[in-house]
Order: structure tokens, then C-alpha cells, then sequence
């Protein structure tokens, strides 16, 4: 296996991730109901894990700085999708809707 | 620098850029970013997480290929595993499996795609400016359990810590959000009332 | 300790220790304060007479700092006690003292007692500054000081409306006066490099400057002593004064403060008896303020208004006398003035504090056996003012009218019959006041009452004051050679003042005419008012309404100055404010709303418009940074 990205570069995973990147922030800007923007924003924070975890293959490094980063960037997003979640429950109970169209209270 | 391997990169003078790639990387690229695509298209939430999962399972197969094992295993375990299934559970709890969004307006479509755009178009060009262009210089077993388990247990201890801190914070939170709170519902007539 | 520091600090101690704690202190004690501090400045003005009067040291000087230093130009806070400063000083703090002892009493019942103290100190104050500066800059100093406490004093019962507008009007005409004297420093400055009395004078005692800048600025100091000194045109404010409390007429209005015109002339002597065209100008105005003033005079019905303008008519005849070049008589005639014009003035305001605050001599008379020695002190007051031989109005009044003699024979007769008219309205004043029948039916006659002893005291001194207070400068036909006054200020003056050459047969004639007018006048007054008892009428007709009237000046500004001044207003109201103005800020307004409607649509709280315009923003920035970097 190891052998095998020998004939890529890193910018094959940096457009990758871009490209997933922006997909997720389309989706973020596009989509109304708020656990898809949740999902969204996950596949945002994977794209930029699946770069740190390049960056650290091709970087060399052997301590591994950047796997560690996206250890913790996982233990983040596993912690904010907790919270999130629970607060669009909590929202759903209250107000009938996921739709972040209707949220708009902070006007006031 | 180009070493031949199984996959074999035919090194004719007619291959384009493309076509010398690795298949796997390919394959796996074309499958994250169509199921990406998926996620953000579908008008159903359930199809949408199932999509989101393929997209994490093979953007574990991306760690494998990046040497990186330990993280893909987690990937799959956290992301794919509880992650997805907590968002899956919540969408059957609150019901929001059929398509019950309300469709944007093709205006706003189109603004979110050139934003999304832009902000493509401008990462690109930050990187093309910047000229990074490294080649790998392998590391073999950095990804391993063993290995990062003991960076994470000497040089990361601290933040290794906070994070189960964190974790026991976001738990907290979660399960004081979603108690059922007596005054609650009255607290929220109240403030509709008050915006109506 | 240098004694202008005392002199100066003892009522400003005075006016900061009654302003701050008036109203704690109890009312005797403020006025003891008060009083004290004047009385202190007097003592030591005494007591450093002896140091002035030796003729090696005549001034005593104080150099404080330097106030403002601008290129060659260094403006002095600086003082000097000099045979001129001390005789004004002696008059201001000596009446002053006697005012002050005077306003125990009469402000007894008043709430704002403390006030009046701090206010009468603080003016007892600034009018020393005035006199003692040794630059016209601590003169002007003192001078907008006085008009400041002027300003104060007359309007001290400002609940009233009127009173108010009185005291505004005084300030306001005082500042038309005070801008020819500012413009006439700065004159001063342009042309001599400094404001300084001794490097003024000097410069212009020897003879460089030319005659027509020289009368530019004599002419300009002359428009401020015009409005200090109540001369025509600036006249009107002096009579309206009396809204003050009495003993403020007294003191700033009659005794001091209004003579301060005349302190100003007879300091620049130098600079006026160079311009002669000025000294002409001085001369008519003042005869022609003597002889209006006294007409009005002779038809007002209230007692502090007949007085008034009895003052603005005196100031007259010291104008004429400076006009004259006869600055020692000027200022022989301020002193006799102070004498016997603060004496009718507190003996007024006897009466009126006897018969509860009635000032209309029409409800008046017989008072004689209710108030013995108000009476007697008022008839001295009388005879001194209306040139009863022998008391001191008669000799600086007589030597008045021989200097205008010597120079202007119109004039003389002018003055002869302005003279005339003023024994015929103080005798009016004195006949309706004391003699014949009580007219008022408000007030019982048994209620009016002799004032207190501590009014009736500065009256009896100043009365003595009045009878000998002609000593100070006797005529050279009784003594043979210059009088006092004249020898004490003579070495002050740079260019001598001429002796009026006058042989004596002539001399003997003005003196009988001087006395022919205060009989004839006594027997006119005495026939009308006493022998025929007529009361004057409400309103007067013809010549009579005129008069009484005031020649219609006041109206005339109005309709000349006020209104004009008005219209302009209302059309820049209209026009600048209703237009211009209202559409700027009523134009903002919807303005402001827009943008904050603007803003709210973007504010709108949708959450996906928060996140585009975060896109927006990165994108901007990353694209910025990639372009320019």
C-alpha cells in the first residue's frame, strides 16, 4: 500500500479537500433544516482532517503532530454534535421546527 | 522520483495528469465527493446521514491510503458509528424522516453556489500561489496505534485530559438541554407572545 | 507687607468668606464681615497717606506676575498707589464703609443678606482694582468687574421681571461703552507696545505721536467713560439702575462706580489735554447730558428716579470740567458729589424703608416731624448738591462753572440754567418729601417711622461731609493760593493744567450769580410747591409730557436700535433657523431611520444570511490578501 500515493502529490489532497470543503459550505448556506446543517458542517471539519492527515504523511513528521489534531478535532465535533443536537431536540420540542429559517429571534 | 508500482503508472508521453493517478485514489475521490454531493442535495435528512456515512467510510479508506490506520478506525468508529447514528436517532425521534423541508427559493440557490464557488475558487488560488508542492517522505507506522499512543500519553497528556473534560462538559449540557423542563413551555408562550 | 495687597485682599477675603458661608453665618455676623473688610482697606489707606504725601516717594508699586507675555508685548498683573489711586480709594472704601454699615439695616429682612454683602465687597473690590491697577489692563479688569457687580446688584431682586431688565439693560449699555475702551487699548497697544501707565504717558508726553492718533484714541477712551459715566447717548441705563436695592444706587450708582469715566480721564490727562478737538467733544456732551438730565429730572415723581438722574446731570458737569482742562475741579466735584449724592441717596432710602417701600413723592409729604434727622441730613444734602454757599457743592460747582466761563460763554449760560434747574428739582424733591400734607391713604402716618441708628449714622457723617467737604479744595479768593486738591494732584500731572487767570471783580460776579441761582431756584421751588402746594399731576401734556417722558429716549432706541435689531432676529429665525436649520435637523433624522432600516435588513437575525455574509467576508479577505500580498 505504501507504495501507492508515491505518484500523487499533496495538492491532489488539497483540491480533494477543498473540494469537500466547499461542498459542505454549500450545503451549510443551502439547506434550511438544521441537522442537515449539522451534517454539513461535519463533512466541513472532515475535509479538513482528511488535509491534516496528508499534511502529516507528507510532511514526515514523526511525532505525528497533525494525526493528534485530528484526534482532537474529532473528540470536538463528537462533543459539539452532542450539544447541537440537544439543543435542536430542544428547539423541535419547543417551536415544532428544525427549519434555521424560523430562528430568527436574535433580531430583537 | 516516479517509482513503478502494481497499479502501474504507464509512463507513456501521451498520459494525461489524470490518468496517471492511482486508481484507488480515484475511485475513492470520486465516490467521497459524489456521496458529499448527495448529502447536501437530498430532500431527505435519513438519506442524507446514509450518504454522509459513505462519504466518512471512504474518507477512512483515505486514511489507510495516507498511512494513517489508527485514525481511520477511529473515523469509522466515532464518526460513522455514534456520530451519524446519534443523528440518525435524533431524526427518528423527532419524526423529520420524510421530505418535510421547505424548498429555497432557486435565488437563493444560486447565491449560495457562487459563495461556495468563491470561497473554492479563492482556497485554490491561495494554494496555487503559495507553491507547496511536497513530496512524500515516508514515515512508516506513524499512524499506528502504538506509535501515536505514545505522543498522546507524553506530549499531548494535558489536552488529552481537557478533552475529557469536555467530553464530560458536553455531556452535561446535553442531557441538561434535553430534560424536559417544567417551565419551559410556558416560558416560550410567553415569548411568542411577546413577538407576536 | 506691601499695603495694596491688604487694601485689594481685605474685600475679596470679605466677598469669598460671605459668598461661600453667607448662609450659614448668622446676618449680623456676615455684615460685620462685610463692613470689616471695608473698613480695613480704608484704614490702611489712611495709614499709608503720610508714604504717599511725601513728594521724593509719592507711589508705593506691586508687581504681582506677568499676566501675558506675547512677543514684545508683556501685560502686567501690576498695581500702584499714587496720589490719584488714594484719594479714589479713600472715597470708595470711606462710603463704602459707611454703606456697608448703612445695609445692616436696610437689607435686614432680605433673604439674600449674605449675597448683597458678597456682592457689595466684591464690587468694593474690582472698582479698587479699577483705581489701583498701574496698566489699563487691570483698570479693564476692574472695570468689567464693576459692571459685573452692577449687573448683579440691580437685578439682586431678580424675581422681579422688570428689575431684570434693567440690570440687562445697564450691562448691555455698559458693553457698547466698554468695546470703545477695549478698542481703545488695543489702539494704545499698537502704538505704544505696552498698556502701562508710565511708558504710555511718557511716550506721549514727549510729543511723537501724531495729534490725529492721539484724539482717535482719547475719543475711543472717552465712548467707554460715556457708558460707565451715563453720558449722552448712553445715558438711559443709570435711571433704570434704581431697581437695585438703595444703598446700590448709593454707592455704585451715584458715589463710585459711575465716576469711574471721570478717574479715567483725569488718569490719561496727559493723553487728553493733547487732544483738544476731544476735549471740545467732552465738553458739549457733558453740558449737553447736564442740561437734558436736569429737564427730566425736574418732572419725575419717583424718588430714586429724581435722584437719578440728578446723578447723570452732575456727571455732566464733571464732564464739562474736564472738557475744560479743569481736571483737579472734575475730580473736586466727584469728591463733593460722593459726599453729598450718597447721602440723598441713603436719606431716600431712609424715607423709603420709613414709609414701607412707597417711592412715589406724589404719596409723599410732611414727613419733617416723623423723621427729624432723615429730614435735617436730607436738607443738608439739598443745599450741598443745589450750591448753598458755603457747603461743598458750592465751591466745586462754582469752580465749574468760572473754568467753563474762562473758556465758552454758551456754555457757561447753558450751565448757569442746567444749575438753575437743579436747585428747582432737588428743592421739588425736598418740599413734596418733608413738607406739606401726608398724601398716602395705603400706608397710616403714624406707621412711618425714623430708621435705626446704624442708617441714621452714615447719614450724619456724610452729611458733616457734605457741609465741610469744600475744604478739600478752597477757592484762591479765600485762601489766596491753590487749593489742596489742586497742589496734592499737581505733581501727577505731566503737562500742568492752566490756571484760570480770572481778576477778581469777575470772580465776584460768578459767585453772585452762583448765588442768585440757588436762591432764585429755592424761591421758585418754594413757591410752587410749597406756597401753592400743587402735586404733580399723573401724566403731563405738552412740554411737561416730554419731560417727564425722558425726551422719549428710551423709545427712540427702541424704535432705532431694539427693533430693528428685532426684525433682523425674527427674519434670521425664520429664515436660517425655520429653513435651513429645521431642514438640516428634521432632515436627518428620516435619514437616520433609513440607514437603521437598512440596517435592519441586515440585521434581519436569519441565520443564513449571518453565514453568508461570514463567506462573503472570508472570501473577501483571503481574495484582498492573495491580490495584494
Amino acid at each position: 500500500m505504501l507504495n501507492v500515493f508515491h505518484n500523487l502529490e499533496i495538492s491532489h489532497y488539497i483540491y480533494l479537500s477543498t473540494v469537500l470543503f466547499s461542498i459542505g459550505l454549500f450545503g451549510v448556506l443551502f439547506r434550511r433544516n438544521a441537522i442537515v446543517l449539522l451534517m454539513c458542517i461535519e463533512l466541513m471539519l472532515n475535509s479538513v482532517n482528511l488535509l491534516l492527515a496528508a499534511f502529516t504523511e507528507y510532511m514526515g513528521d514523526a511525532n505525528a503532530n497533525g494525526q493528534m489534531f485530528v484526534f482532537f478535532i474529532m473528540v470536538v465535533a463528537a462533543a459539539e454534535a452532542a450539544v447541537g443536537l440537544a439543543i435542536l431536540v430542544m428547539v423541535y420540542r419547543n417551536t415544532r421546527k428544525t427549519d434555521v429559517s424560523f430562528l430568527d429571534q436574535l433580531k430583537d | 522520483m516516479y517509482r513503478k508500482d502494481k497499479f502501474g503508472i504507464i509512463k507513456t508521453s501521451k498520459m494525461s495528469e489524470i490518468s496517471s493517478l492511482p486508481l484507488q485514489f480515484l475511485i475513492l475521490s470520486f465516490i467521497t465527493i459524489l456521496s458529499a454531493l448527495y448529502v447536501v442535495t437530498s430532500k431527505n435528512p435519513v438519506h442524507s446521514v446514509l450518504a454522509l456515512i459513505l462519504t466518512f467510510f471512504s474518507i477512512s479508506a483515505h486514511y489507510i491510503l495516507l498511512n494513517a490506520q489508527f485514525l481511520a478506525i477511529v473515523n469509522l468508529m466515532v464518526y460513522a458509528g455514534a456520530i451519524m447514528v446519534l443523528f440518525l436517532f435524533v431524526l427518528m425521534l423527532l419524526n423529520l424522516s420524510k421530505e418535510s423541508e421547505p424548498i429555497k427559493s432557486n435565488l437563493w440557490g444560486i447565491a449560495a453556489s457562487i459563495a461556495a464557488g468563491m470561497v473554492l475558487i479563492t482556497l485554490t488560488a491561495a494554494f496555487q500561489k503559495s507553491g507547496i508542492a511536497v513530496m512524500p517522505a515516508p514515515s512508516e507506522g506513524i499512524g499506528l496505534v502504538k506509535n501515536l499512543g505514545r505522543v498522546l500519553m507524553t506530549e499531548y497528556l494535558v489536552p488529552f485530559e481537557l478533552s475529557g473534560i469536555l467530553f464530560i462538559s458536553a455531556m452535561v449540557g446535553a442531557v441538561l438541554l434535553g430534560k424536559r423542563d417544567k417551565n419551559s413551555e410556558e416560558l416560550v408562550d410567553l415569548n411568542n407572545n411577546n413577538n407576536a | 507687607m506691601n499695603p495694596i495687597i491688604l487694601i485689594l485682599g481685605l474685600p475679596l477675603l470679605g466677598f469669598i468668606i460671605n459668598g461661600v458661608l453667607g448662609n450659614k453665618l448668622p446676618k449680623i455676623v456676615v455684615g460685620a464681615i462685610g463692613t470689616a473688610a471695608v473698613l480695613g482697606a480704608f484704614v490702611i489707606a489712611i495709614l499709608n497717606w503720610s508714604i504717599i504725601s511725601q513728594p521724593e516717594n509719592n507711589t508705593i508699586n506691586l508687581d504681582l506676575f506677568t499676566f501675558l507675555q506675547i512677543d514684545q508685548l508683556s501685560l502686567k498683573v501690576a498695581f500702584q498707589l499714587d496720589r490719584l489711586s488714594i484719594w479714589m480709594t479713600l472715597i470708595i472704601t470711606g462710603i463704602g464703609t459707611l454703606i456697608h454699615l448703612y445695609s445692616i439695616s436696610y437689607m435686614k429682612e432680605d433673604e439674600g443678606f449674605y449675597k448683597f454683602f458678597a456682592y457689595l465687597n466684591f464690587f468694593i473690590f474690582n472698582m479698587l482694582l479699577l483705581v489701583l491697577g498701574s496698566n489699563f489692563l487691570m483698570m479693564f479688569f476692574g472695570w468689567e468687574g464693576v459692571g459685573l457687580c452692577s449687573y448683579l446688584l440691580i437685578g439682586f431682586w431678580y424675581k422681579n421681571e422688570d428689575y431684570g431688565k434693567a440690570a440687562r439693560k445697564a450691562f448691555i449699555m455698559n458693553r457698547i461703552g466698554d468695546l470703545g475702551l477695549l478698542l481703545g487699548m488695543f489702539l494704545i497697544i499698537s502704538q505704544f507696545g505696552s498698556l502701562d501707565y508710565s511708558v504710555v504717558f511718557t511716550q506721549i508726553a514727549a510729543g511723537n505721536t501724531s495729534n490725529s492718533m492721539l484724539t482717535a484714541i482719547s475719543l475711543l477712551l472717552f465712548v467707554g467713560a460715556t457708558g460707565k459715566s451715563a453720558q449722552i447717548p448712553l445715558f438711559t441705563w443709570l435711571p433704570d439702575a434704581m431697581a437695585g436695592p438703595t444703598p446700590v444706587s448709593a454707592l455704585i450708582h451715584a458715589a463710585t462706580m459711575v465716576t469711574a469715566g471721570i478717574y479715567l480721564t483725569v488718569r490719561c490727562q496727559v493723553l487728553f489735554a493733547l487732544s483738544p478737538l476731544t476735549n471740545e467733544i467732552i465738553l458739549w456732551v457733558g453740558l449737553g447730558t447736564a442740561v437734558m438730565a436736569a429737564l427730566v429730572g425736574l418732572k419725575q415723581n419717583d424718588i430714586k428716579k429724581v435722584l437719578a438722574y440728578s446723578t447723570v446731570s452732575q456727571l455732566g458737569f464733571m464732564f464739562v470740567a474736564l472738557g475744560t482742562g479743569a481736571y483737579t475741579t472734575a475730580l473736586f466735584h466727584v469728591t463733593t458729589h460722593a459726599f453729598f449724592k450718597a447721602l440723598l441717596f441713603l436719606g431716600a432710602g431712609s424715607v423709603i424703608h420709613g414709609m414701607h417701600h412707597e417711592q412715589d413723592i406724589r404719596h409723599m409729604g410732611g414727613l419733617k416731624s416723623k423723621m427729624p434727622l432723615t429730614h435735617l441730613t436730607f436738607l443738608i444734602g439739598t443745599l450741598a448738591i443745589s450750591g448753598f454757599p458755603l457747603l461743598s457743592g458750592f465751591f466745586s460747582k462754582d469752580e465749574i462753572l468760572t473754568a467753563v466761563f474762562m473758556h465758552n460763554k454758551v456754555a457757561y449760560a447753558l450751565l448757569v440754567g442746567s444749575a438753575l434747574l437743579t436747585t428747582i428739582y432737588m428743592f421739588r424733591l425736598y418740599f413734596l418729601t418733608f413738607h406739606g400734607q401726608y398724601r398716602n391713604h395705603h400706608y397710616a402716618f403714624e406707621k412711618v417711622h425714623e430708621s435705626p441708628i446704624n442708617m441714621t449714622l452714615p447719614l450724619m457723617v456724610l452729611a458733616v461731609l457734605s457741609i465741610v467737604g469744600g475744604a478739600l479744595n478752597l477757592p484762591a479768593y479765600l485762601t489766596h493760593s491753590e487749593g489742596f486738591l489742586f497742589n496734592w494732584l499737581k505733581p501727577l500731572f505731566m503737562i500742568p493744567q492752566s490756571i484760570h487767570e480770572i481778576d477778581h471783580s469777575t470772580e465776584y460776579v460768578l459767585i453772585g450769580i452762583a448765588v442768585l441761582i440757588f436762591v432764585t431756584g429755592f424761591l421758585i421751588a418754594r413757591n410752587i410747591f410749597v406756597t401753592k402746594a400743587t402735586i404733580p399731576a399723573e401724566t403731563s401734556t405738552g412740554l411737561g409730557g416730554l419731560l417727564q417722558n425722558k425726551f422719549y429716549v428710551d423709545e427712540f432706541y427702541h424704535k432705532v436700535f431694539v427693533r430693528p435689531l428685532e426684525i433682523t432676529s425674527s427674519i434670521l429665525h425664520d429664515l436660517f433657523d425655520g429653513l435651513i436649520l429645521r431642514a438640516f435637523t428634521f432632515g436627518i433624522f428620516p435619514l437616520l431611520k433609513l440607514i437603521g432600516r437598512l440596517n435592519k435588513k441586515v440585521q434581519n437575525g436569519n441565520l443564513e444570511m449571518y453565514l453568508l455574509y461570514m463567506v462573503i467576508a472570508i472570501v473577501l479577505l483571503l481574495g484582498v490578501n492573495l491580490i495584494f500580498a
